[in-house]
């Protein structure tokens, strides 16, 4: 709050000018990413036309799920104040497990290898979730460290070979590109992680105490409220997605490689933030992470298709995930600063 | 069935933190339907006793009994479960959550089958509660968006959602007007009548005298007795609060009083203050009183250049200052104790020496290269000046008693080329002896020519050595007392007075 | 009121000298050369020792700054972009016909100039931890080196350059003094200096070194800054050694750089730790990966091996510590 020598008056003006932006853009966030969704796809389709096809929305859709099954998992790590690098050297490890799996046995049932993807991812978000909340590590560092040894994992267990489609049997690669009432399973899957957090997070308790942890940890203890094992919980639910999403991911795109989805958390976290979550805990809500992960869903698609090189991509990433938390921050200084004005000293 | 003749008793209770004994052999009895009284100064282990009760802290020696039956809390959660509730002065709240998730955390309603969580009823019982204690803000607002006064309510009316049958309130007055104390007492009365039994912590008579049946007092950490309110007079509560006669405890001497060299005029900071104006002279004790929340310390730090000020000015030695950091401010020629000595004046993990010397190592050191023998003699000298009794200049600080520690901080103070001292709170949780050395120090200051500025909330110790006293409340200054008018009533009248704000003219537009 | 303090060395027991962090990574370094020398004969040649040491000593620059970084309770997840970005530029313009000097002077200030970013964002927006602010500026320098460079190699420097990684004087790898310079020249400042004495006040309580006259700001710029500016430092000796550069060199960097400084004894809840013990986690580390090397362990078996390590410095000082307070009860 830098206020340097402006004459009374003109500082209440700009004061308020300030306050009534920040509270706009608290309370219309949602209606702002879902304007903003609209801008940009319609700018896009006038660049390239063949941008709303059929075709090219199912990509983006399917893309987009997962993108948002991983997302609803990074909201819940961020709520609590801590950060999962580690979910993309999972979601690699799951699928090639996965993938490995189907193919020295082609006649296994598809949800057989979910559950295998799955059960791995859970494993990876156990043991993160015990250095964390036991072990007390910073969740930079324990996923850091985490994140390489999952990605050797994935080397090891593959020999330094990919899974290649032709190894896969259909049925595993029709868990992406199946549908059902012409809906893409992969969509339906999201929705349903989607239903099921939204639930979590405002109906029960652990999912409001989640919250709580998140926005006063010290009182969160004292009230009794088993912190670790939810911290725990929630790195665990966090490692299930990311298996879940392991085994989508190398079904869609029929290959499992052991750089599989590398540096992929960035997306996710940029989606978070772009929703409205806040990197200081406490703060989150489903709807803002979901049309997070579209707005980034339609941006990855669209950007090759209005011709920005494929190597501005990165850049564009880190920008939009600084641009993100400063804007929150922005946001929160001036909900702060309306609070100290309601004061009325 | 023989009721117990006590809903809660303690005895010999003793509780040890490293280096220090927090509470000795302390007793406490307290009948069904009482409202008892907890008073002594800052420090004199009240805090702690509540954090035993409430079973944030397990005691070393002692027994606690709840209606006849022992009882030993491991966690706070025992104690909530038996009834007991603690409403505090600091925020123990989450302040991204709505009020009724506040009141209901750790205790939600939920459905019996699907465990889902009831929110209609929730809100429902969280307005209910909340229009019964007078509150006129929705149970959905967000936490962080209450006043303290409204939060105090909602901690309130957590206590009422569980029904404690024992409910400890800490200082509940401490942040409210006139107005607002009279609810709370309304509300202290009601909890009464419905069966609960109260224990508070007050530093004020006006609130012992309106709700107490009994008063308990602990002076350094002992408990020295319990009386009926009616059979103890003001003068023997603070004898038995402070051990000794105010006037044998307070060595002021009469300085000098020499130039202006500090003036406020309209100072103000959104949210904290508004309005302040008051002047400081060379050799006086200006003191800085008024309830907790009622924007003192603030003051303090924008003079310190902790944080900026909005409006207004400080004239410093003739000239407009504006100072960005406490290095600046320092380098001006101010200096502040601060009022947590252990979260804001010393490095608890260093030793003594390395903390006096913090503030000036340019001092000890030529080209930014440190001279060890320069800075431990210096280190010594100043310790031995202020009195701080230890071993070694090595011993750490988190080894030393409240008082050695403040003598600690208080000598980091003379490293510097200061004319204006701010000390907040220089004496919370000193123990008597080490309270009159530093009585004594801030004594000596002012006759050296130091302007000082000395914020208190404790009644004897203003009266004691102000020559003059600045009484703050919702930010702004309500008196300026000069020597003469300065009683206690006076006081505690400018820092409770709840007339219309017509000072000044300046309303904030929300 | 007269008590005369003592003011000379404080009590000095050989078991509380020899009890000391350091002193245990003294022992692991000698069980990795014994483990060593039994993997190779050759191993313990002291030609061979020292050009074992130009295989890890170009990250090593950047631990220095980083054990005032991990001090201050912050960290730096952007370094190993910055090693890439200041490198890219330097190749860039080199081909571009700007003389190599030059080039390198701008690698070291595009280097200086990112760590200043950092630095001003964490400072400027508290709101914001490190952790997220340099986890976006990591991506965004090395999406920068990316748009320069996009997945071409650069290089072709003249043959001088090489001689900062590959070059001896008097015998001894010219990294190697190098980093013994700097290593002195960072211990200094941080065990002599008034810098030095108010980074450990700020580590251990920032908000009493505020108030005791601490320029906290600027100091934890200084940091960030120095950081960059090392990881520049860096550039310079992974691009000598390399021949040329790609916007992905240097990739998993931090992760090494953090664990050398997490396992030489510096906290990540700051204001502990010495300098002399991140310098013997460079030598441990680099000569265990080295040893690591002569087994022919993979590159994703390393990737393991160095997570691990991580995980497990951060874990036992702060287990130990759980414990043995426990015991005291």
């Amino acid at each position: 709050m830098n206020h340097t020598g402006t004459d009374a008056a003109a500082l209440q003006r700009t004061q308020g000018k300030k306050a009534s932006l920040s509270s706009y853009i608290a309370k219309f966030r949602e209606l702002g990413l879902l304007a903003f969704i609209v801008i940009l796809a319609v700018g896009v389709q006038l660049r390239n036309p063949s941008f709303l096809t059929w075709e090219n929305l199912n990509d983006i859709a399917t893309n987009t799920a997962i993108l948002a099954i991983l997302s609803v998992g990074m909201m819940l790590v961020i709520i609590t104040r801590g950060i999962d690098l580690s979910i993309g050297a999972t979601l690699a490890l799951s699928g090639m497990t996965a993938a490995l799996t189907v193919s020295h046995n082609p006649g296994l049932h598809p949800l057989a290898a979910i559950l295998v993807g799955v059960g791995i991812g859970l494993l990876c978000g156990i043991v993160v979730g015990f250095l964390v909340s036991w072990v007390n590590i910073l969740p930079i560092i324990a996923t850091l460290g985490m994140m390489n040894v999952f990605r050797g994992l994935t080397f090891e267990t593959s020999g330094g070979k990919w899974v290649s489609a032709h190894q896969m049997p259909e049925s595993f690669k029709g868990i992406a590109t199946g549908a059902f009432l012409g809906i893409n399973n992969l969509i339906w899957i999201a929705a349903v992680i989607y239903i099921v957090a939204y639930y979590f997070v405002s109906h029960t308790r652990t999912g409001r105490r989640v919250y709580a942890i998140g926005s006063n940890p010290e009182s969160a203890k004292i009230s009794g409220i088993r912190s670790g094992r939810i911290l725990w919980l929630v790195y665990t639910i966090m490692g299930g997605l990311s298996g879940l999403a392991g085994v989508l991911w190398v079904s869609k795109f029929a290959s499992a490689q052991g750089d599989t989805a590398a540096g992929y958390e960035m997306n996710v976290i940029a989606a978070c933030v772009l929703g409205g979550v806040s990197i200081a805990g406490g703060v989150g809500k489903i709807s803002g992470v979901l049309l997070g992960a579209i707005l980034l869903g339609i941006l990855n698609n669209a950007l090759p298709m209005i011709n920005v090189s494929p190597f501005w991509q990165n850049f564009i990433q880190g920008a939009i995930i600084l641009v993100a938390v400063l804007v929150n921050a922005m946001v929160k200084r001036g909900i702060d600063r309306n609070n100290l004005m309601r004061r009325k000293i | 069935m023989a009721e117990a003749e006590y809903v809660l008793e303690l005895k010999g209770i003793t509780k040890i933190f490293p280096g220090v004994k927090a509470l000795d052999d302390v007793y406490f009895k307290l009948k069904p339907g009482e409202i008892h009284a907890l008073m002594g100064e800052n420090g004199a282990g009240k805090s702690t006793f509540i954090k035993v009760i409430t079973g944030v802290h397990a005691p070393e020696e002692g027994e606690m009994f709840l209606n006849g039956q022992k009882v030993a809390f491991t966690h706070p959660t025992d104690a909530q479960k038996a009834g007991i509730a603690a409403i505090y002065q600091h925020v123990t709240n989450y302040p991204d959550l709505s009020v009724t998730e506040n009141i209901f955390m750790g205790h939600e309603k939920i459905q019996k089958g699907t465990r889902k969580i009831r929110w209609s009823d929730m809100h429902e019982e969280a307005g209910r509660l909340l229009k019964e204690l007078g509150a006129s803000f929705s149970p959905k607002t967000q936490m962080g968006a209450l006043s303290v006064a409204e939060q105090q309510i909602v901690e309130i009316a957590k206590a009422l959602s569980v029904n404690a049958k024992i409910i400890i309130m800490d200082e509940p007055t401490a942040a409210l007007t006139k107005n607002e104390s009279e609810d709370l007492y309304r509300i202290t009365e009601r909890l009464r009548d419905n069966g609960a039994s109260i224990i508070f912590i007050s530093h004020r008579f006006e609130d012992m005298y309106r709700l107490a049946s009994k008063v308990t007092v602990f002076r350094d950490s002992k408990y020295i007795g319990t009386w009926d309110v009616d059979e103890i007079s003001n003068a023997d509560l603070i004898v038995a609060m402070v051990g000794r006669e105010i006037s044998q405890l307070f060595p002021k001497q009469e300085a000098k009083i020499g130039e202006e060299i500090l003036r406020l005029e309209g100072l103000g900071r959104t949210g904290y203050f508004a309005d302040v104006s008051f002047s400081l002279r060379r050799g006086e004790i200006l003191g800085l009183t008024g309830l907790v929340g009622a924007g003192r310390t603030e003051v303090c730090e924008t003079l310190f250049g902790v944080a900026k000020h909005d409006k207004g000015k400080i004239i410093f030695k003739g000239e407009e200052l504006r100072v960005k950091s406490p290095k600046e401010a320092m380098k001006k020629g101010i200096g502040y104790l601060p009022e947590d000595r252990q979260k804001q004046g010393l490095v608890l993990q260093w030793g003594i020496g390395r903390n006096i010397t913090l503030p000036a190592l340019k001092r000890y050191s030529k080209n930014g290269f440190l001279n060890n023998r320069k800075e431990l003699d210096s280190a010594k000298a100043l310790a031995e000046k202020v009195g701080v009794k230890a071993k070694s200049v090595f011993t750490l600080a988190s080894a030393l008693s409240g008082g050695n520690q403040q003598k600690v901080v208080f000598a980091k103070l003379l490293t510097g080329e200061l004319d204006v001292l701010i000390l907040d709170e220089p004496t919370k949780g000193v123990d008597v002896g080490a309270k009159s050395a530093i009585y004594e120090m801030i004594s000596d200051l002012a006759g050296a020519g130091y302007g000082v500025i000395m914020v208190s909330s404790e009644m004897p110790e203003i009266i004691g050595m102000c020559d003059r006293v600045a009484v703050m409340r919702e930010g702004r200054i309500t008196a300026i007392l000069n020597r003469e008018g300065l009683t206690q009533e006076a006081i505690l009248k400018a820092s409770m007075d709840d007339s219309s704000p017509q000072s000044g003219g300046k309303v904030a537009k929300a | 009121m007269e008590q005369r303090l003592i003011a000379n060395k404080k009590d000095f027991t050989l078991k509380g000298f020899f009890l000391q962090w350091e002193w245990l990574l003294v022992l692991l370094i000698f069980a990795v050369f014994v483990m060593n020398s039994n993997l190779s004969p050759y191993f313990l040649d002291t030609a061979n020792l020292l050009d074992a040491t130009m295989g890890f000593l170009d990250k090593a620059f950047i631990v220095l700054p980083m054990v005032f970084i991990i001090l201050l309770a912050d960290i730096d997840i952007s370094v190993a972009s910055i090693v890439a970005l200041s490198s890219v530029i330097m190749a860039d313009l080199y081909n571009h016909g700007v003389p190599m000097e030059l080039a390198m002077v701008i690698c070291l200030a595009v280097g200086t100039l990112c760590g200043w970013i950092n630095g001003l964002l964490i400072v400027k927006y508290k709101e914001l931890s490190a952790v997220i602010v340099t986890l976006s500026t990591m991506i965004i320098y090395r999406g920068i080196a990316y748009i320069l460079l996009e997945d071409q190699a650069s290089g072709k420097f003249p043959s001088w350059f090489n001689f900062l990684g590959w070059g001896y004087v008097g015998g001894i790898p010219f990294i190697l003094i190098a980093f013994v310079v700097f290593a002195i020249a960072f211990w200094i400042l941080l065990h002599k200096t008034n810098f030095g004495r108010m980074l450990y006040a700020m580590g251990n309580n920032p908000t009493a070194a505020r108030y005791s006259g601490v320029q906290v700001n600027r100091l934890k710029v200084i940091a960030f800054t120095l950081a960059g500016l090392m990881s520049a430092v860096t550039a310079l000796f992974l691009t000598s050694r390399m021949g040329s550069t790609r916007p992905n060199i240097a990739t998993g960097y931090e992760l090494e750089v953090i664990a050398m400084v997490v396992l030489g004894g510096v906290s990540t809840a700051g204001g502990k730790g010495r300098m002399i013990g991140a310098v013997l986690a460079v030598f441990l580390i680099g000569f265990l990966r080295y040893g690591l090397g002569l087994v022919n362990v993979s590159a994703q078996m390393l990737l393991i091996i160095m997570g691990v390590l991580l995980i497990v410095s951060v874990a036992v000082p702060e287990l130990k510590q759980r414990f043995s307070f426990a015991r005291k009860r």
